[in-house]
Parts: C-alpha cells; structure tokens; sequence
C-alpha cells in the first residue's frame, strides 16, 4: 500500500510539469492547427540554457524559469514568425507542410545541441536536489515539490490570462472562428505568432523545472515530443484541461510502470497508456473531462 | 454618409463583385437583394476588409477606406455581423459581446454598452454563462446582433438576420433593426426575406450575378415587375 501511494504521489508530481507540456502543446494546436513535433526539442533548449546557467553563473533553476520563459518565448516567436508563419499566408501549401517544418526545426535543434554541448548526460546538483519531505511514510522529492507548486501557479496564471483578459480571449476566439474573430478586429497573424511563443514559453517553464530532477542530453528532445503528444492525445486534443488530466495520467502511469514492472519501462508504460486509450477512448480523456 | 464605386472583386481567378456601386446615406436602412450567389456578403466581406478590391473605390465619411484592415474598419464604426452567425461556440454568451468590443471606444464603454443589450435583448441576461453553441438559433442570432451592437456601430452591416428563424421571430429581428436605426445607427442589410424587407427598409438595391440591376425605393422595388417576378413569385 506504501509503495502504491508512493508511486501514485510521485507520478502526480511529475505529471504536474507534464500537464504545463501539454497545455503548451494545446494552446499551439488550437490556435495554428498543426502538432508541434519540435516542442520536446524547445523544452531541451530551456533545459540547456538552464544548465548554462547554473553551471556558469550560479543560477538557481527554479529563478532561472523568469529568463528561460522570456528567452524561449522570444526565440520560438522568431521561428514562427520567419519560418511557420510564412507557410500559412501561401494558401497553396498545405497545413502539413508547417508540421514538417517543426520536424525540421525539432532537428536541427538537436544537432546544434550536440554540436554545441556533445551528447553527454548532465544533470546538475544543488543543495537540495537530494532532499525529500515526509508525510507519513511517503517521501516527496523536494525539487519536485517545488517545481509542482511552480506548475500549478504558471497554469492558474495562464487560465487567468485566457479567460480573463482581452489577449487571452482573442487567442481563444483565434482557434475558434479566424473569420470571425478577424472581423471583431483580432490580427490573426499577430495572435498566431504570440500563441506558439506563448506554448514555447510554458514548454520552456517545464524545462527549467525538470532539470534538478532529470538527465539532461540532445536527445530529450525527441523523447519530450512524444512525450507531449501523448499528453494532448490523451487530453482530447485541443482541450486545455483535457491537456491537464494527460500529464497527470501520463506521470502516474509512467512512475507506476517504473515501480511494479522495471524502471527501465518507465517511458514504455507511457506509451502503452497511449495505445490503450487510442483503441478504447479514441476522443482522448475528454469524454470524462467534458472541457 | 457611405459610399462604393465600381468596385471589382475577385475569389482567386473567380469574379464575383462587377463594377459594383451604391451608397447608403445617414440615418438609412438600405437593403440588398439577390439570389443565392449573386454576391450579397461577399460585397460585405470587402467593406470589411476581408476582401481586397481588385478595382474601384470604398469612401466612408469622405474618406477613402477600399484598403483599410478589418480591426481599422470596425474601429471607424463600420461593423459587420456575418452570414451564419459565426458566434464563438465555446465561449459564454457574455464573452462572444466582450469580442465585440475590443477597440478603442467600444471597449471604454464595454459594461455600459452590454446592459443596453441586455435590455434590448433580456433573453440573453438569462443566458448570460451559457455557451453560445449550445443556444438556439433564434438566440444566437440576438448574440450575433448583440456582439455587433457591442462595437458601437456607426454603419452596421447585418448579412441574413433572419436566416433559418421561424416567422414570428422574423418579426422580432426587423423590429429590432428599426429600433437600431431610431438610435442614429446606419443599416446596410442584406436579406433574402425580399417581400418583408422592401416593405420596412429605405432603399433598396438588386444584385445579380455580382453587378447591381434595380435600386429604388422599397415601394418602388416592390412594384417592379422584375422583382415581382423573379423574388417574389407574383
Ligand atoms: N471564399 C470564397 N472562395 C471562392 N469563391 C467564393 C468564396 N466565397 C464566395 N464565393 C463565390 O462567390 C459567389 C458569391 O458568393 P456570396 O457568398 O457573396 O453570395 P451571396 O449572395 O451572399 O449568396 P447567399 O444568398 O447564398 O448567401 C458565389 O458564386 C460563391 O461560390
Ligand atoms: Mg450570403
């Protein structure tokens, strides 16, 4: 029972930060309409500029979230901008070359990755990377516990801005009705480009969180993409608390596979949770969130 | 007050707008008319600057407005209620009025405008928190008005009011245009509902196959022998 709880607790954590994942994931399909298969690739990028920071200035990660958002959110800005955007304004290419060039782009920032810092693992060791709260007999992992909390601020602040300001509404109005919501005055192409940053700039949160607790290297990237499209599959794509019940899914499946089937399973578990609900629940956890 | 001139418009290599012309003038409720296809909200659409002219000219005010973007068109006033309602199915009824009211004037006078739509429309008070997909088709079209009202129209521009409602609700619609006007509001109306229509607006125009045919006065048109035949069946 110990064990369960333990596992169910840990998993909830974890799936927290993916929950952030998969909400940026939502937010960017809603909006362009495209799976954003280089958002595992931007999340590493967070978690390099992360570790630079840590390594070479002292930077605690959990600060380092107020420069790694703005960063990411800025440099995911200019790819859309320069290198999606442009995709959609030309009506003859269809919507699948975009998700082509996020390919593109996801590999490029994978090379220049290990060019830049060679395939090696980091990880990075702070003070308290080691320490762990007690309730009971369950153990947290204090850098989970914050980063946990962090998540949950940055997805209360985002619902705040997407229910409750103009901004927020015009995004959602966006991946609505475009027709309509270019009449009511919205700048389509404007809202767009903001809307990858915005997703980019959660990813990038969840970057920074996950690096205390995670092994750093190129290719988290790939393994994060699929990681968050697992999560917007399960989520019911396109649904921002469907995106939330997917990582928390996603976290407590994979923390259990690790636990009652070998720590080796622990992505795999993830994906046969995938499997499972593509054959039996194909609109996704939806249907139960109702979001 | 409004006026278009030989405006040509074409979807890709499709024509569909030829050598178009009216105006509306203060105060008016003008109508269009015309089959399906004639080109009736594509005249809509590139007032609102959906649409780019291939020729011709949009003056609003005596200003030339043929090139304005659509969030520079509604906030001089010219607001465009589209065909088919295209309310924001997800969003509450209260949000789909906020998205009529993002700019400028409008969105200084965002709490007070909406409880004049309220009180045009008290249906939608009690529906205030529903999503607006789920509403019936009579009240999605107020929140369509209402949403246009939102934006402090000088001009506004309603494509189809009256689409798919039951008679009675018809009524209801064409009342509430005429109370729009009596508030200083210009109507640029496009209707298929021709017999009901030419009998409350102003003036009225013809379209057909995209160039305009008849105008005249509601009376007028509705005496004509070729409105009598082809839209009215008599
Ligand atoms: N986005 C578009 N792309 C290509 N052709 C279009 C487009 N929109 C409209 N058309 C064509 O332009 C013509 C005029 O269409 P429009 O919608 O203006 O007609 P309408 O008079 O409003 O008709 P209805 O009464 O059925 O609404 C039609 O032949 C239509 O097929
Ligand atoms: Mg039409």
């Amino acid at each position: 029972m110990d064990i369960f709880l333990q596992s169910l607790v840990s998993g909830l954590l974890i799936g927290g930060l993916y929950a952030i994942i998969g909400i940026g994931m939502t937010l960017i399909m809603g909006v362009l309409k495209i799976i954003n298969l280089a958002h595992g690739q931007i999340l590493m990028v967070a978690m390099y500029i992360t570790w630079v920071l840590w390594n070479f200035l002292g930077i605690d990660p959990y600060l380092s979230i107020f420069i790694t958002i703005p960063l990411v959110f800025v440099f995911a800005e200019g790819l859309s901008k320069y290198l999606l955007h442009p995709l959609i304004e030309k009506d003859s290419i269809l919507p699948e070359n975009q998700v082509l060039m996020t390919v593109g782009i996801g590999m490029v920032l994978v090379e220049l990755a290990r060019s830049i810092f060679t395939s090696d693992y980091r990880s990075i060791q702070t003070s308290y990377t080691e320490k762990s709260l007690y309730i009971g007999k369950i153990s947290l992992s204090f850098p989970l516990v914050i980063a946990f909390i962090i998540a949950i601020f940055l997805t209360i602040g985002l619902f705040y801005l997407l229910s409750k300001t103009d901004l927020g509404r015009s995004i959602r109005a966006t991946s609505q009705d475009k027709f309509s919501a270019t009449l009511m005055g919205i700048s389509a192409g404007k809202i767009t480009i903001l809307t990858y940053g915005l997703g980019s700039a959660l990813d990038a949160a969840a970057g920074s969180l996950l690096l205390p607790v995670y092994y750093l290297y190129p290719d988290v990237g790939p393994l994060f993409t699929v990681k968050a499209f697992v999560i917007t599959i399960l989520g019911g794509l396109g649904s921002t608390v469907g995106a939330i019940a997917g990582g928390l899914v996603l976290g407590i499946a994979e923390t259990f596979g690790a636990t009652y089937i070998s720590s080796g399973y622990r992505d795999a578990t993830g994906l046969v949770i995938f499997l499972i609900v593509l054959v039996f629940f194909p609109g996704g956890l939806k249907r139960f969130t109702k979001v | 007050m409004f006026k278009v001139e030989k405006v040509n418009m074409s979807y890709g290599d499709l024509q569909v707008l030829w050598d178009v012309s009216f105006h509306v003038n203060e105060g008016e409720i003008v109508v269009l008319v015309g089959a399906n296809g004639a080109g009736k909200s594509s005249v809509l659409k590139t007032i609102s600057g959906l649409q780019q002219v291939s020729s011709g000219l949009i003056e609003y005010n005596g200003e030339d407005i043929t090139k304005t973007d659509p969030a520079q068109i509604i906030k001089k006033g010219i607001v465009h209620v589209p065909e088919a309602r295209r309310l924001f199915n997800e969003m509450t009824v209260e949000e789909n009025l906020i998205m009529g009211s993002l700019h400028g004037e409008a969105k200084i006078k965002r709490k007070e405008t909406m409880e004049k739509c309220y009180d045009l429309f008290p249906r939608l008070l009690e529906r205030r928190k529903q999503a607006a997909g789920t509403l019936s088709g009579g009240e999605q079209q107020m929140v369509a008005v209402a949403r246009g009202i939102m934006s402090l129209p000088k001009l506004l521009m309603l494509d189809e009011p009256s689409l798919g409602l039951a008679p009675v609700l018809v009524q209801d619609i064409f009342d509430i245009i005429k109370g729009i006007r009596k508030q200083g509001i210009t109507v640029l109306l496009v209707e298929q509902n021709v017999q009901t229509t030419l009998r409350f607006c102003d003036r009225a125009y013809v379209l057909e196959n995209g160039k305009i045919t008849l105008d005249g006065t509601g009376k007028e048109l509705l005496n004509n022998e070729h409105v009598r035949e082809a839209y009215l069946g008599i």
